[in-house]
């Protein structure tokens, strides 16, 4: 079974055979290393003038792109860790995200900005990071983020070659090396897949291919509790999902969504308009994250009918190395079951 | 709307007569005046940018470039944008928020798209979107090169230098032309830049061009050499105008001695260099069509309707 990172590294190949306007551009992502996390491993030597080994400028590099996108091209850019984010954030917010509103729609930015976030790894403060945050409701970017359920290929493909706008795909470093879930694996569940509409925020940006995965245990009561989460944390929140189930017989409805933003309230809403009750659940800081904003937008749209909310987050500190600080820090499993288990 | 404009002075700079050359700078000349005198009136609307003194930059550049090549300009932009052959009424549109603008009104001032134009307002941030743009060029083997303008105060940004390293290392087709009017906003460069900008060029390999002038023909010569040399080695190439700008940064913000300014300016103005070449009668019939032509662009323009905001917002359900 293909784990995420052959499913990213696959749609990478696929597109770069079938679209000639497709370039790869980042940092020592050339082979043999074939980039820090190895998503691009492979491609320079398959297609080695459209895979362009850049010097580390992570600013620089991200506007070259862009220059390349309103000429045409279909650049994807990787950023080797999600913490230099940061470099990039004047290119991304005062130049890609603004160039099609301010242009007054005349010119489109199909750039692809790829970049592994997360902990969980010892790599400390500045190497472990969630910052997709920093960019979530910055009009004109689009963020995606896969998981193991469905196909992360798939996603990234049409980010590429169907998007023609800017894309934030966000990916997690603990991700990668996790089997794709299979339809037996998941047996147990019941799953909805809805396309979300992300109504009330998408003013700028077309919704396209980004499903959300909506999950239940099947032939089971019907739940008491909507979690919420993407990314790696879905990993978590499944396994919370489970042991709420077997050990302690609450049963929850997950939804996974894999775009981020604009936000993708339906399919949250509608488990929520059944169970009166929402935890969020991200790796990021709590304050001003994902989860905040989802719950602000419950709360407005279902008023009283929203009985509980609560948010899983990392703490907002710094990420330590050490492996039992970043343990205390990051979320867990058991953060989850014991917001879930507060509201009962 | 866009890209329907008539390329309207397009025709005139591009013959490269002294009569058509001197028209072009005559009109930013007065359309910049144009702004500065009606700002306090409210016609105009948010910020600008003057290029007063530095015409004959804009005009002897794109004097020399084909219709495919881009223009990548920054915040300064409204001599730019006319030398390129845009139009005049969707320019003062654009500054008075109209329908009718450049961009709609979106845009404003310092931020325009046209045909292969385009600018921005932060300062370097253009820097690597015209490199980028000049290597999509090369990738596609058009031929077509960048020309990317940008001051002295950009040269405090970081990210110029991490373009211009890339430019050199891709080879990439684009001339970056530096304006150095020896001010930034209000800070003179000795209070904010460290060692010579040629040197900036010369560290990351690109050649590079110093001139000192006003003179629209000895910058047209240097300009036309440049692009050549960019288009037919498709690799990266920078010229340094030392330049004076007569106005203020944005509007009523000079904080210079008027009477320094003045002395600079009775040497170094690109309208009396370049002016002083045609017969009086030739010249004054010039300017009377310009202003006109100004007059006529302005009214027309305050006549365009305001943009709605038009959005099919979802409701929440």
């Amino acid at each position: 079974m293909p784990n995420v990172l052959d499913s990213l590294n696959t749609s990478l190949r696929d597109v770069m055979a079938q679209d000639q306007r497709v370039f790869i551009i980042g940092e020592d992502i050339l082979d043999p290393y074939g980039g820090a996390f190895k998503v691009t491993s492979g491609l320079s030597s398959s297609f080695p003038k459209r895979v362009i080994s850049t010097p580390i400028s992570e600013a620089g590099l991200v506007g070259i792109a862009a220059g390349m996108a309103l000429r045409g091209l279909r650049p994807v850019v990787e950023i080797m860790f999600g913490d230099f984010f940061t470099l990039i954030a004047d290119q991304l917010i005062n130049h890609i995200a603004k160039f099609r509103w301010m242009y007054n729609e005349k010119v489109n930015v199909p750039i692809v900005i790829r970049t592994p976030m997360g902990g969980r790894r010892g790599y400390g403060p500045t190497h472990s990071q969630s910052l997709e945050k920093l960019y979530l409701g910055i009009p004109g970017i689009r963020i995606l983020s896969p998981c193991t359920i469905g196909d992360p290929g798939k996603l990234l493909t049409q980010a590429i070659l169907d998007d023609d706008n800017p894309v934030l795909f966000i990916e997690n470093k603990l991700q990668y090396l996790l089997n794709l879930r299979t339809k037996e694996s998941l047996a147990e569940f019941s799953i909805r897949d809805d396309i979300g509409d992300g109504f009330g925020d998408d003013l700028l940006l077309p919704v396209s291919y980004a499903p959300s995965y909506t999950l239940r245990l099947a032939d089971s009561p019907s739940p008491k509790l909507t979690i919420t989460a993407y990314g790696y944390m879905a990993e978590i929140a499944l396994e919370a999902v489970l042991r709420l189930a077997y050990e302690e017989e609450i049963f929850t409805e997950l939804v996974i969504p894999t775009q981020l933003a604009p936000f993708q309230l339906k399919p949250i809403i509608t488990s929520v308009k059944k169970t009166h009750k929402l935890v969020v659940v991200e790796e990021g800081g709590r304050t001003l994250g994902w989860g905040t904003e989802i719950l602000a937008s419950s709360i407005e749209i279902l008023g009283k009918d929203l009985e509980y909310a609560k948010r899983v987050a990392g703490l907002n500190l710094p990420i330590p190395a050490s492996a039992h600080l970043e343990e205390s820090i990051l979320p867990g499993v058991q953060d989850i079951i014991a917001a879930v288990r507060k509201s009962f | 709307m866009l890209g329907e404009h008539e390329r309207g002075n397009l025709k005139t700079s591009k013959l490269s007569d002294n009569q058509s050359i001197y028209r072009t700078i005559y009109l930013i000349r007065r359309f910049e005046e144009k702004v500065l005198e009606e700002f306090p009136s409210g016609r105009f609307y948010g910020t600008t940018h003057t290029y007063i003194g530095q015409e004959a930059n804009a005009v002897g550049i794109l004097n020399n470039i084909q219709p495919e090549d881009i223009v990548v300009s920054n915040h300064r932009c409204h001599g730019h944008f006319l030398a390129y052959g845009g139009n005049i009424q969707a320019l003062f549109a654009e500054l008075m928020g109209k329908e009718n603008g450049v961009c709609a009104g979106r845009g404003g001032s310092q931020h325009l798209h046209w045909n292969n134009f385009y600018t921005n307002g932060v300062l370097g941030g253009t820097v690597p979107i015209a490199t980028g743009m000049a290597l999509a060029e090369k990738f596609n083997q058009s031929g077509t090169i960048a020309i990317n303008f940008l001051g002295d105060g950009a040269f405090g940004e970081g990210v110029v230098y991490e373009s211009l390293n890339m430019a050199s290392l891709w080879n990439a087709p684009i001339l970056y032309i530096v304006e150095n009017n020896h001010i930034a906003q209000t800070t003179p460069i000795e209070l904010n830049l460290a060692g010579k900008i040629a040197s900036r060029f010369e560290a990351f390999d690109i050649p590079t061009h110093e001139l000192s002038t006003s003179d629209v023909l000895e910058i047209s010569a240097i300009a036309l050499e440049h692009i050549l040399k960019v288009r037919t080695e498709s690799k990266p190439y920078s010229l340094i105008i030392n330049t004076h700008r007569f106005g203020p940064h944005s509007k009523g913000d000079d904080t210079r001695d008027p009477k320094i300014i003045a002395k600079i300016r009775k040497v170094n103005d690109p309208i009396e260099i370049h002016g002083s070449r045609l017969p009086a009668n030739l010249r004054q019939k010039i300017e009377r069509d310009v202003n006109k032509s100004i007059d006529h662009a302005f009214h027309a323009a305050l006549e365009d309707p305001s943009p709605e905001l038009n959005l099919d917002i979802k409701e929440v359900n």
